[in-house]
C-alpha cells in the first residue's frame, strides 16, 4: 500500500549489519525524535502503566494516595461475573452490528453512483460529507428534536405516509437503540464513501473494458470486479469501524445517557459511568481492560479470516 | 498483441442499449439525490429551528418554514450569559496550539525514523504502533489521574499537551518522508548540509501535502472533540466548543430548542467554511489518513 516507497532505501528491517551503521555513534537521530518520544511516554506509555496498576486497586481518586485499597484480582473477576457488564456488551454488539456493516455497503453503493457522470457530484459529495465534520453535540441536540414523538418531523413524515403510532424512538427502551443505529448510520456513510470513492478511482480501467467485450452487464461487472478489488477498503472500513463504535460513548451519554432504563448502555458508556460518576475508577479500568481484551481477539480473528477473503494486488 | 475481431452490434440494438443507459444514469441519479435529501434533513431542520420562536418548534401541524422569524437563539448564543465566543476561542487556541506541535515533534520523529539509522529504532518505532491499537479510552481513566496529580486537570493544557505528541501524526508523516528520495539529502549533506537543514529546507518543504493533511485532520478532530473536555474541563471559561454547546442545551431546563440550534448552526459555520476551502486537500487526508494508515 506503501506506492511511491523507492526501492534503493531498506526498509525500517534492515538496521544494525549495513555499512552506515558502523559510523560514529551519534546524538543527532535521538534528538530528533526526543520530543516526540517524551511526550508520548508521559502521555500514553506513563497512562497505560496507571491503567494496569490501577485496576488491582480499589479507589475512588478523590480520597488521595490513602484512599487505595489493593484488592488483586477481584476488579477483574467481578467484571467478568457482573451481568450488567455482559448485558452492555450485548447491546455493544448490536449497535456495532447494526450500524457498521449497513454503513460500509451503503458507502460503497454511493460510490458506486457518485463515481458516475451524475450531475452535481461535487455537491451531492458535499452533503453526503457533512455529518462526519460536525461536533458531536451539534449532531445530538438536533435528532433529539428529530425523533420528538409528537413534534418531531420524522414522526410526521410516518403519520403522512400512514403509519397510525409511529415510535416513540429515544423515549421507548425498544426503539432507542435503532435510533441510534440510524444515527450512526447517517453520521458514516459519508466518510465510507469517500474513502471507497477514492479506492474506485484508482481501479484499473483495462479489466473493465475487458468486461465489456465480454458482454458483462453492470451488476456482474460489480460483483466480479469492484467487489474483490476493493476488498482491502472494505475490510479497513469494517475493522476501524467497529473499534471506532465499539469504543465511543460520547452520542449516547447526549442522547440518552445510557437510557430508557439501561436500554442503550453500551460497554464503554458503562465504563465511563463507573469511573466518573460513581468513582469506581479501579473497576473501570478492569473493565477497560476485559473489553480491549475482547475486541482484541474478534479484530485478529477477522484479520485471519480477511487474509483467505480479501484480495491483495502484489 | 492479438488481432481484435469484434462483430459491431446492430444499428437497433445500439439504440437500445443507449436507451438503456439512459434509463439507468436517470434511476441512480434520482435515487442519489433522494438520499442526499434524506442527509440535508437534520441540517435543515436545525437551521429553521434557530430560526423559530421555541413555542412554534413545538407546534402541529409541524412548520416547515421559520414564521415569523426569531433571532433570540442566536442572540443569546452570541451575546448572552454563555457567549460562544469565549468557547471559541479556548477551541480555536486548543486546536492552533495541538496542530503546531503536533507537526513540530511528528516531523522531526519522523524523519529520524524514515532517514536515518540509529540504535533502538525498530523497537521504538514497534512500541509506537503497539499503541496504536490501544483504544483511546482506556486512557481516560490514567490521564485523568495523571492531569490531576501534575496539576493539569482543568486547564486547556489537559487537552493540548497530550494532542501534541501523537502516534499517528509520526506515523503518517514517516510514510510520506519514506517516499522521498535519500538522493536528495544525500547530495545536500556532502556540500556540508547538516541533519537539520536537510529536515528543515528539503524535506519538510516536500512534504506540504502530507503536513497540510496532518493539520486538517488534527483541527477537525480538536475542534470536534466532545469525550475528552467532558472528563477534563469542570470550569466554564474554560470549555471548548462542543462542551460550551452542552449549555445551551441545558439552559432553563433544556427546553429551548432554538437556543440549542442557534448554538449548533454557530458552532458548525467555522468548520464547514474551512471544509468548503479546502475541500480537495480535506478528502485527500482523510483517504491517506485510511489508505496507509
Amino acid at each position: 500500500m506503501i506506492d511511491g516507497q523507492q526501492q534503493t532505501h531498506p526498509d525500517w528491517v534492515r538496521v544494525g549489519s549495513s555499512a552506515k551503521s558502523r559510523k560514529r555513534f551519534s546524538w543527532t537521530p535521538y534528538l530528533f525524535i526526543a520530543p516526540n518520544l517524551l511526550g508520548f511516554a508521559a502521555f500514553t506509555l506513563l497512562p497505560l502503566v496507571f491503567a494496569l496498576v490501577v485496576s488491582f486497586a480499589d479507589w475512588d481518586v478523590i480520597s488521595g494516595m490513602k484512599g487505595i485499597t489493593w484488592v488483586g484480582l477481584d476488579n477483574f473477576q467481578r467484571g467478568l461475573s457482573d451481568p450488567a457488564f455482559w448485558k452492555a456488551m450485548r447491546i455493544t454488539a448490536i449497535y456495532v452490528l447494526g450500524s457498521i456493516p449497513l454503513t460500509v455497503i451503503l458507502g460503497l453503493l454511493l460510490a458506486v453512483g457518485l463515481n458516475g457522470p451524475s450531475p452535481g457530484r461535487g455537491v451531492l459529495r458535499l452533503i453526503f460529507f457533512i455529518p462526519y465534520i460536525v461536533n458531536a453535540v451539534a449532531i445530538s441536540a438536533t435528532w433529539i428534536l428529530l425523533y420528538h414523538p409528537r413534534y418531531g418531523p420524522i414522526n410526521a413524515i410516518l403519520r403522512w405516509v400512514g403509519v397510525d403510532k409511529p415510535p416513540l424512538w429515544l423515549a421507548s427502551s425498544d426503539w432507542a437503540l435503532p435510533a441510534l443505529i440510524i444515527m450512526a448510520i447517517w453520521g458514516g456513510v459519508g466518510y465510507n464513501a469517500i474513502i471507497f470513492l477514492a479506492a474506485l478511482q484508482s481501479l484499473p480501467e483495462d479489466l473493465y473494458e475487458a468486461a465489456d467485450l465480454d458482454g458483462a452487464g453492470v451488476i456482474e461487472k460489480f460483483r466480479s470486479i469492484t467487489v474483490p478489488l476493493l476488498s482491502p477498503t472494505t475490510f479497513f472500513l469494517l475493522i476501524t469501524g467497529f473499534i471506532g463504535s465499539s469504543q465511543s460513548w460520547g452520542m449516547i451519554n447526549l442522547m440518552t445517557r445510557g437510557g430508557p432504563g439501561t436500554s442503550t448502555t453500551v460497554a464503554s458508556y458503562f465504563i465511563y459511568q463507573n469511573a466518573f460518576q460513581y468513582y469506581r475508577f479501579g473497576y473501570a479500568a478492569a473493565l477497560s481492560w476485559i473489553m480491549f481484551a475482547i475486541v482484541l481477539v474478534l479484530m485478529l480473528l477477522l484479520w485471519v479470516y480477511q487474509r483467505r477473503a480479501v484480495f491483495y494486488d502484489s | 498483441m492479438a488481432t481484435t475481431t469484434i462483430t459491431k452490434p446492430s444499428r437497433a440494438s445500439m439504440k437500445s442499449v443507449k436507451r438503456q443507459r439512459l434509463i439507468r444514469w436517470l434511476i441512480v441519479f434520482v435515487v442519489l439525490w433522494l438520499i442526499a435529501l434524506l442527509f440535508v434533513l437534520p441540517f435543515y431542520w436545525m437551521a429553521i429551528s434557530s430560526l423559530k420562536r421555541d413555542i412554534d418548534v413545538f407546534r402541529l401541524p409541524i412548520r416547515w418554514w421559520p414564521d415569523p422569524i426569531s433571532t433570540y437563539g442566536f442572540e443569546r448564543v452570541w451575546t448572552g450569559p454563555h457567549p460562544i465566543t469565549k468557547f471559541m476561542g479556548n477551541s480555536l487556541l486548543v486546536a492552533g496550539s495541538r496542530v503546531v506541535g503536533e507537526v513540530l515533534t511528528a516531523s522531526l520523529a519522523a524523519y529520524a525514523f524514515a532517514r536515518m539509522e540509529f540504535k533502538g529504532r525498530n523497537v521504538i518505532f514497534v512500541l509506537y504502533l503497539a499503541t496504536m491499537i490501544i483504544p483511546h479510552q482506556m486512557l481516560l481513566v490514567p490521564r485523568f489521574i495523571l492531569y490531576q496529580a501534575i496539576g493539569i486537570h482543568d486547564t486547556l493544557w489537559a487537552l493540548i499537551l497530550p494532542g501534541m505528541f501523537t502516534v499517528f501524526g509520526t506515523f503518517l508523516l514517516r510514510q510520506f518522508f519514506m517516499g522521498i528520495p535519500l538522493d536528495l539529502t544525500d547530495a545536500a549533506k556532502i556540500d556540508g548540509a547538516s541533519e537539520l537543514q536537510c529536515y528543515w529546507q528539503i524535506v519538510m518543504p516536500l512534504a506540504k501535502p502530507a503536513i497540510a493533511s496532518l493539520m486538517i485532520l488534527a483541527f477537525v478532530w480538536s475542534w470536534n472533540d466532545y469525550e475528552t473536555p467532558l472528563v477534563m474541563l469542570t470550569t466554564e471559561s474554560n470549555f471548548t466548543i462542543p462542551i460550551g454547546l452542552t449549555r445551551y442545551m441545558d439552559e432553563g431546563g433544556g427546553i429551548s430548542p432554538s437556543l440549542a440550534m442557534a448554538g449548533a448552526v454557530s458552532s458548525i459555520v467555522p468548520v464547514m467554511v474551512v471544509f468548503l476551502l479546502l475541500q480537495r486537500q480535506f478528502i485527500q487526508a482523510l483517504t491517506r489518513s485510511g489508505l496507509k494508515g
